[in-house]
């Protein structure tokens, strides 16, 4: 149902990973991503660890490491952007091959680098061992409100086919010479983006009938009952776990 | 404009993610309320509707493209409470599924892209609706909408710099390039959200939430003329210039943030400080005694070569991913 391009993130498998209930994965890796937003940068160390635990985490999700890698391209506008830093921070400057950077940039620079690389590889990771269905059950059971998660889980079910919608209009114009080079002939792509809301909302409208029809209250329908075990828990936590004793130590040591 | 981990310290990311939180779950319930048992299927195709328009690639100039950001777009088309709720989906989503945008960061990314780009386009749009005439009105205030909106995210990004930003960059020279940057960004918006706002009211003018309760909507235009179109891209230019020539030299010698920078007037002084870090310090001062003159031109500079170097990575990004595509 989610179809397209939403597979292409999800890597098959019967991994301990895979298998483990939603919520404690979600949970885990927010968990995870706050540690490593919450470690100085100046404990290099500790990237280190957190690092090689989410390798492990990895490796026993059975993911290929390419895949993973390929996955973490996402980030490469960040990184251009975190280049940036040494050479418009301000402050006392260092000579790094010769040339003049400021400290605090390159620290900025380390910083967004080594957290957001970290933060992406969660999130791939998180992805790419569960179904989308069952991570928006995940939340559902953290205590996002419902309404939320129901409008995102429709929204997930609905890309592939309005993006479809698009790129069919698309090959029309281009098959009827619309071929855009200036900002002053996007008019065509304005009407179509247009055109494009008024059948998004009226299939809304047609969605929302059918779904009255087969006895809607305004309640989306829970399939599935299972919860987290105590064990399960135990397991996805002992990951933030051991980056928030890291982070604890890192604070403590002088 | 996806902020990613690390870039904005921890205290000030979980402030953002408690403001966000609460705007959000308000919008929802606003939004509920009007639509009842309808929300769910709506705000989820509208959502999705968004989406798929952010993976629409608007030529730009000379083979370079950019996307719309759609949030004064969906204000304008579905009230700024549904605006919020769904533009904050296809965040948490992108964050979510596509890793863009840190979670830690996505309240500061709710904020900057959701929040406040509904509401600025909302209520921009609907004060000149009111003023002017209906025939040029509709238009021109999804124009100044979409505009406002882009460049009020902009300056939501500087704000949360000048709080919790790490690298040391001085809030002033960030506030002028996001802002001049995305006043030229702006443009595109506006000109785009105009015509798709048209094309609506074309074919379906009940579905426009921002013009309910307008009387005599027959008579409103629904496609730009080019002296329109061509006006507000002279009048967007210079407005971008001014914010970088009049206002970006103030905020850049009050940075409220940070205290380090605090000694620095401005601009043009961190411009001469690091005369010998970049190509820009030349730009600020080589061969100019007057400082009020160099930062101006720093400006209008700096303004220039971030949005050449935006250009550019969205060129290669777009490549990228469409060899990804092809593969």
């Amino acid at each position: 149902m989610s179809g397209g391009h939403l597979h292409a993130l999800h890597v098959h498998g019967h991994s301990p990973v895979h298998r483990m209930a939603p919520e404690a994965k979600v949970a885990a890796l927010l968990a995870f991503v706050l540690g490593v937003v919450a470690t100085p940068r100046e404990a290099i160390w500790a990237f280190g660890i957190h690092a090689f635990l989410l390798l492990a985490v990895v490796t026993f999700a059975e993911l290929p490491i390419g895949f993973v890698l390929r996955r973490m391209t996402v980030e490469i506008p960040f990184v251009a952007f975190a280049l940036l830093l040494p050479f418009l921070g301000g402050g006392p400057e260092t000579q790094v091959l010769g040339i003049g950077m400021s400290v605090e940039g390159l620290w900025g620079a380390w910083n967004i680098l080594a957290k957001a690389t970290l933060g992406v590889g969660a999130s791939v990771t998180l992805v790419a061992t569960t179904e989308i269905p069952d991570l928006l059950h995940g939340f559902d059971r953290l205590r996002v409100p419902k309404l939320f998660t129901a409008i995102a889980g429709f929204m997930v079910r609905y890309i592939d086919v309005i993006a479809g919608e698009l790129q069919r209009t698309r090959t029309a114009m281009t098959a009827r010479g619309h071929d855009p080079r200036w900002l002053w002939q996007v008019g065509p792509l304005a009407t179509a983006a247009g055109a494009l809301f008024v059948r998004s909302y009226e299939r809304g409208e047609r969605v929302h009938q059918a779904m009255v029809a087969r006895g809607y209250d305004g309640r989306m329908p829970v399939m599935d009952e299972r919860r987290a075990t105590a064990i399960e828990w135990a397991a996805a936590m002992a990951l933030p776990f051991t980056v928030w004793m890291t982070v604890l130590l890192v604070l403590v040591t002088p | 404009m996806h902020i990613p981990e690390g870039f904005i310290n921890l205290p000030t990311s979980l402030g953002a993610a408690a403001v966000a939180g609460g705007s959000v779950w308000a919008s929802l319930r606003v939004a509920s309320r009007d639509l009842k048992d309808r929300l769910v299927p709506f705000a989820g195709l509208t959502a999705a509707f968004i989406f798929a328009l952010q993976m629409l690639n608007f030529p730009v100039a000379a083979g370079t493209t950019g996307h719309l950001l759609g949030g004064a777009l969906a204000a304008i088309l579905l009230g700024p409470w549904l605006g919020i709720v769904a533009v904050t989906v296809v965040v948490v989503i992108q964050a979510l599924l596509f890793a863009d945008g840190g979670l830690v960061a996505m309240g500061l990314n709710v904020i900057n892209m959701a929040v406040v780009t509904a509401l600025v386009g909302w209520y921009v749009f609907r004060a000149v609706v009111k003023v002017l005439p209906r025939r040029p009105g509709v238009l021109i205030g999804a124009l100044a909408g979409a505009w406002a909106s882009v460049v009020a995210s902009s300056i939501g990004f500087a704000a949360q710099y000048a709080i919790g930003g790490v690298g040391g960059v001085d809030p002033g020279l960030v506030f002028s390039s996001m802002i001049g940057v995305h006043g030229l960004i702006g443009i595109g918006e506006g000109l785009i959200t105009a015509a798709a706002v048209g094309a609506v009211l074309t074919a379906r003018p009940d579905l426009v939430t921002g013009t309910r309760g307008l009387d005599d909507l027959d008579r409103a235009a629904t496609s730009l003329s080019r002296k329109a179109a061509g006006g507000f891209v002279g009048i967007g230019l210079a407005v971008a210039l001014a914010l970088v020539v009049f206002v970006a030299p103030v905020a850049g010698s009050h940075p409220d943030g940070l205290e380090r920078v605090a000694e620095d007037t401005g601009f043009a002084a961190v411009a001469e400080d690091n005369a010998y870090s970049g190509p820009l310090a030349d730009y600020g001062v080589a061969g100019l005694d007057n400082d009020a003159l160099g930062t101006i031109i720093a400006g209008i500079v700096g303004t220039g070569l971030t949005f050449a170097a935006g250009m550019i990575l969205v060129g290669l990004a777009r490549r990228r991913s469409h060899s990804a595509e092809v593969a």
